[in-house]
């Protein structure tokens, strides 16, 4: 498994006032594993992901990425694993003006330490994963909302990144557009790493493996594909 | 739609006989409505009875193609010209099937909508499964019409969700005087348990 929640509580605040954004959810997606969430406003999905991600921990019960438990890493430990291991896209593509997008993607590499040209090589590679090749040297202004989102998804997929966390990646795009980024986030699942996709619109999770319904912190039904989706085109008469 | 439609929308490229036919009605519909090849021969016979098709002579293969009619081209233009009715569909069976658990004792509402919704999920994530195994530009009628459905049952979802929405809401109307007082295990309670 690549990333497991066991029993896993978050409460804001405490007493009366207490918000239980999640209340025992356990989930355990595995390499190749597409897993969308689900649910209403307020059901806990970003939360969830968040504690995926290390950005925020939990109250009661524990997140574990490759096998390391995030609550017993300190801060400077679990900045690295996120920087190594974990890529993510969220709505606000939260791309930085000031650097092309090469330097975008090669950023979190950089950051860990890596030699500058093999970052930049790495991110070379990425780009031309997300079919932006050509576009390293350019800003972010220079590009149009979809090669935005790509660059962003690039920064996400840079390097041997296994556990990708998706919050809305579809954003305001056109849906010709977004199903090229599902396409994408598809594709690196399937190359191996494990993914998590938070979304409202059914459309998109159905990309993956198997979708979690959160409703009120809690995991209330899940879904996977049958083997063969062929009997959907009926027998023939 | 029907297949007599679907027959001559298919010979307005130009002659074909009935294997022709039910090659090119599939390929067209990417295999989502498959046809035998008996319903072929039998709706062409009816439309060279409406005289929207005529017969050829029969080819060195014995077999024998069928072309349009003034009639036939005009008929399918004005197809193609003229939108679907809603009220051709057939009735929607959830809608009612939830409208009915809203008002039966002893059903479980919300239940009714999450089973749903998971199976509706399902067919959603398979539908695109499909889709994502076929991304050749020729592929292009069999994606549009995966799509139909992809997009159809996105819609069911969202309405399960606005159902369920719905339901937390719901306070049910006291009961009117004259109707005879509830029982233990009325509807609207189960509505928002």
């Amino acid at each position: 498994m690549i990333l497991e929640l066991r029993g896993v509580h978050r409460t804001h605040g405490t007493g009366e006032t207490a918000v239980h954004a999640l209340r025992g959810v356990d989930l355990a997606v595995a390499a190749g594993e597409l897993v969308a969430v689900m649910g209403p406003s307020g059901s806990g999905k970003s939360t969830l992901l968040n504690l995926a991600g290390g950005l925020d921990s939990p109250t009661r019960g524990e997140v574990v990425v490759e096998g390391e438990t995030l609550g017993r890493l300190n801060r400077r430990e679990l900045a690295r694993l996120r920087r190594r291991h974990v890529g993510y896209v969220f709505q606000d593509l939260n791309l930085l003006a000031s650097l092309t997008a090469a330097e975008n993607v090669a950023l979190p590499l950089e950051l860990d330490g890596m030699a500058v040209r093999k970052a930049r090589r790495l991110a070379a590679a990425a780009l031309d994963e997300v079919g932006l090749g050509d576009l390293g040297p350019r800003f972010p202004d220079e590009m149009s909302g979809g090669q935005q989102q790509r660059v962003a998804i690039a920064r996400a997929l840079v390097g041997d990144r296994r556990l990708v966390l998706a919050d809305e990646p579809t954003g305001a795009l056109d849906s010709q557009t977004g199903e090229a980024v599902l396409r994408l986030l598809r594709a690196r699942v399937d190359a191996g790493a494990a993914g998590v996709l938070v979304t409202h619109e059914a459309r998109h999770a159905a990309w993956a493996d198997r979708v979690v319904f959160l409703r009120d912190g809690v995991v209330v039904d899940s879904s996977g594909p049958l083997d063969e989706p062929e009997h959907l085109l009926g027998a023939p008469a | 739609m029907s297949i007599r439609h679907g027959l001559l929308a298919l010979l307005e490229r130009g002659p074909m006989y009935g294997y022709q036919l039910r090659a090119a009605f599939e390929e067209s519909t990417g295999a989502t409505w498959p046809l035998n090849i008996g319903q072929v021969y039998t709706t062409l016979s009816r439309l060279e009875r409406d005289g929207l098709v005529r017969p050829l002579p029969e080819n060195d293969g014995g077999q024998r193609p069928y072309e349009l009619t003034d009639l036939g081209h005009a008929e399918i233009a004005v197809w193609f010209a003229t939108p679907i009715s809603r009220t051709d569909r057939p009735r929607d069976e959830l809608a009612i099937k939830l409208a009915l658990a809203l008002t039966t004792p002893g059903v479980d509402v919300r239940a009714v909508v999450q089973t749903q919704r998971t199976a509706t999920m399902r067919t959603l994530q398979e539908l695109t499964r499909l889709k994502s195994r076929s991304d050749k530009p020729a592929d292009l009628s069999w994606r549009l019409i995966l799509d139909a459905m992809v997009f159809q049952a996105e819609a069911e979802v969202r309405w399960l969700d606005h159902c369920e929405a719905s339901l937390v809401r719901h306070r049910p109307d006291p009961a009117p005087a004259s109707a005879p007082a509830p029982t233990h295990e009325d509807a609207p309670t189960e509505a928002h348990r």
